[in-house]
């Protein structure tokens, strides 16, 4: 009798276990299953096929060629004759008169020769361009009047040339030339990012390091009514072809969207987290109202705020400030009620015994308490947010973000794109150092981990 | 009698000099205070005028604006409202869309951080050597922008849902690689040692002795993630590429006579937002257990 009793519950304890260990099995293998299911819906939902097709491969050399090297382009103007040399084709990289790069030799008005890279060259002479290729030969394409005539050595185009009546495209190893009835262009490419200290305008370009410190301490003014440091910082600063000062301005325009954003919102969600938290509003109404106050501004998100608020106050940094308040509002007014609710009553009843009112029991009894929690949970806030402060920038129009996407749109400064690129990621990761090292200052190093 | 009286007027001395040191104290801790205060409120402000000013619209004028551009969404919505259904409906696929893209992030972005995190866990580590290459791989992948990888992207790719979701995966797994790595620092090593005992490589170590430990708290951090992609992938989609955001983008650029249209997108995505907030807080109690 005794013994059936006993064998009875190990019979059960052995079926339960049984039935556990198959359900954990049955997920280990029906959750790889589930999440390999989903990726292949997700290769046709998203047409991974038809992207393979549509990726722009030759885009993606551009983008990292033109990221860390930059062309020159000789111009002869078939017309009305004539020769420029421009950093990029740029108007504000227009080499002044007196000034050529040093690759270009002069031989005449209208005539140069361009040592190109890979033992490559060019000559441009007149409406007559010949480009040399070692290995190869000489081609020469040259304009008279409405015809483009195309001359090979071996008298066949080869792949590296394409050409139609209207224009000839010559792509060698260390250089490129366009040739059309109204110009004919020679591109060379060179490595870094040209002009980003000086432009071509100003008397401390193409100076070396210690040139530069050089002439910085040293009396004689190269610029007449500045010191030589001064009006270095001055030519840097107002560099057209990189625009420091905007970008600096972008920067700074950001951090400032998150700050204003993120204090704004603790500021606003303080008040009200003390009307949503259980053990300080009494009234069931109140805390409901808020509470769902909270969870609307949180669910509308930060997109639809940001448009709604861009229609009313314009492109700016202050827009994307709002934004961030407003959203933000909801996520910090729920994570402070929660940590309000989880304070502990005696310090409250300690100051009350004083004889404190309810603001000097709130101020003493409460807040102390809270401090480490909020500040922890608004610093991370503050570092998060400065990278949302990119984007909002895009869709309002302000800060680094909105450089970015116009950098990105015009699809040709992409060593303006990385410059940005390399800015914001350096930003987010002071603005990272920054709330850690504030951190650990303020709460404590244990919890700034 | 006497020695008393001495002892007493000894014992006030004491308590009158802590006292003063403690008011000292006192002064100087409610004077950083104070000066920290001032300083807070002049960065506010001087930032906030500073702002205002370089703002296309100033916050005074603006803040009267503020209703006007919903009102007339508003408007227009109950005017057109028997076609808001419809709307509704022709926004879905979209809709899908976004949360595909959120999903997708969160998966790919997850299954990287679980193995970046255990690689760069002091104690778990393949290759304890390379902790700090990880580590600054992760800090990398969570500085950058999804911005800024999804334009690129499709300036490479073309637009369309996987620019989104690529620039996504990447930034997720950097957050939830340092939060996983976190997690993993609590686990228990003795699971690992008995496995090792027995002859088992990492890869057998770490799927039978660590996930066990870990997986609740990673899928709450994942879930948590998930939330937050679905705001960033609506976000990306109005500003370059697929899902309801680019819908919205369209809608709210023809202007007026397409509002309905605009509300319509709004009502979708707050109801989602709201659905997957609350559907992940359960899960995330039910996980974690509430404390």
């Amino acid at each position: 009798m005794t013994a059936t009793a006993d064998t009875m519950p190990v019979t059960d304890l052995k079926q339960t276990a049984t039935a556990l260990i198959a359900r954990k099995r049955f997920i280990a293998f029906a959750a790889p299953a589930v999440i390999l299911a989903y990726f292949i819906y997700l290769f046709f939902a998203f047409d991974i096929p038809g992207l393979v097709e549509r990726a722009r491969m030759d885009n993606a050399r551009i983008l990292v060629a033109d990221s860390y090297s930059y062309k020159t382009h000789i111009t002869h103007d078939n017309r009305s004759g004539g020769l420029s040399f421009a950093i990029e084709g740029e108007n504000k990289g227009t080499y002044p008169e007196s000034m050529i790069p040093d690759f270009v030799t002069r031989n005449g008005d209208d005539s140069v020769d361009i040592a190109l890279k890979a033992r490559e060259s060019a000559q441009i002479d007149g409406s007559t361009l010949r480009y040399i290729r070692p290995d190869y030969g000489t081609v020469t394409v040259t304009v008279e009047g409405r015809d483009i005539i195309l001359d090979t050595p071996d008298g066949e185009v080869p792949d590296w040339i394409s050409a139609s009546n209207a224009r000839v495209n010559i792509t060698g190893a260390g250089g490129r030339a366009i040739v059309t009835r109204a110009r004919t262009e020679v591109y060379r490419y060179s490595f870094g990012w040209e002009l980003f200290w000086f432009t071509l305008d100003s008397p401390f370009y193409g100076k070396g390091f210690g040139e530069l410190a050089g002439l910085a301490l040293s009396g004689d003014r190269v610029v007449a009514d500045k010191s030589n440091l001064a009006a270095m910082v001055h030519d840097f600063w107002n560099n057209a072809m990189w625009r420091h000062k905007d970008v600096i301005w972008a920067i700074f325009e950001t951090i400032l969207m998150a700050f204003l954003g993120t204090m704004g919102a603790a500021l606003v969600a303080l008040p009200l987290a003390f009307l949503a938290a259980r053990n300080f509003t009494r009234l069931m109404s109140i805390r409901f109202a808020v509470r769902r106050f909270f969870d609307f501004v949180r669910g509308v998100d930060g997109l639809i705020w940001t448009i709604i608020l861009s229609r009313a106050f314009g492109p700016g940094p202050m827009t994307g400030a709002l934004a961030i308040l407003i959203t933000d509002t909801g996520s910090f007014g729920k994570m402070f009620s929660e940590a309000l609710e989880n304070v502990d009553n005696k310090q409250i009843e300690g100051v009350s015994s004083t004889g404190a009112k309810r603001l000097q029991r709130y101020r003493f009894g409460v807040i102390p308490q809270v401090t480490p929690v909020l500040l922890s949970q608004i610093l991370y806030y503050l570092e998060s947010n400065t990278r949302s402060a990119t984007v909002i920038g895009a869709i309002t129009g302000g800060g680094i973000g909105l450089l970015l996407t116009q950098a990105i749109i015009t699809q040709k400064d992409w060593e303006e794109v990385s410059y940005y690129i390399v800015l914001v990621i350096l930003m987010v990761i002071a603005m990272d150092w920054f709330s850690g090292w504030l951190r650990g200052r303020l709460i404590g190093r244990n919890e700034a981990h | 009698m006497a020695e008393t009286t001495i002892g007493q007027s000894v014992g006030a001395e004491r308590t009158t000099e802590i006292q003063d040191a403690y008011m000292a104290m006192t002064r100087t801790k409610r004077m950083y205070g104070g000066i920290m205060l001032v300083i807070f409120i002049a960065l506010m402000t001087s930032g906030f005028m500073l702002a205002d000013s370089r703002n296309a619209g100033g916050f005074w004028d603006g803040i009267l604006n503020v209703f006007n551009f919903p009102g007339e969404v508003v408007k227009e919505a109950s005017e057109k409202i028997t076609l808001l259904p419809a709307l509704m409906v022709k926004f879905f696929p979209s809709l899908i869309e976004t949360i595909n893209i959120a999903a997708a992030s969160t998966l790919v972005g997850g299954l990287i951080a679980i193995v970046l995190s255990l690689l760069s866990t002091r104690g778990l580590a393949r290759f304890p050597r390379l902790i700090g290459l990880f580590r600054r791989l992760m800090d990398i992948m969570r500085a950058i922008p999804e911005i800024v990888v999804a334009l690129v992207l499709i300036f490479v790719l073309g637009g369309g849902p996987v620019p989104a979701m690529i620039a996504i995966a990447l930034h997720t797994t950097g957050a939830l690689g340092k939060l996983f790595s976190e997690i993993n620092e609590n686990a228990s090593l003795k699971p690992l040692e008995g496995l090792e005992s027995t002859g088992a490589t990492w890869a057998q170590r770490m799927l039978l002795g660590v996930v066990p430990q870990v997986a609740p708290n990673w899928l709450s951090y994942a879930l948590l993630r998930f939330e937050i992609n679905i705001r960033a992938s609506a976000i990306l989609g109005f500003v370059g590429s697929g899902g309801i955001g680019y819908d919205l983008k369209n809608a709210f650029s023809w202007g007026q006579g397409r509002y309905d249209e605009v509300a319509a997108i709004f009502i979708l995505l707050f109801l989602t937002i709201v659905f997957f907030d609350q559907l992940s807080s359960h899960y995330r109690n039910k996980l974690v257990g509430k404390v």
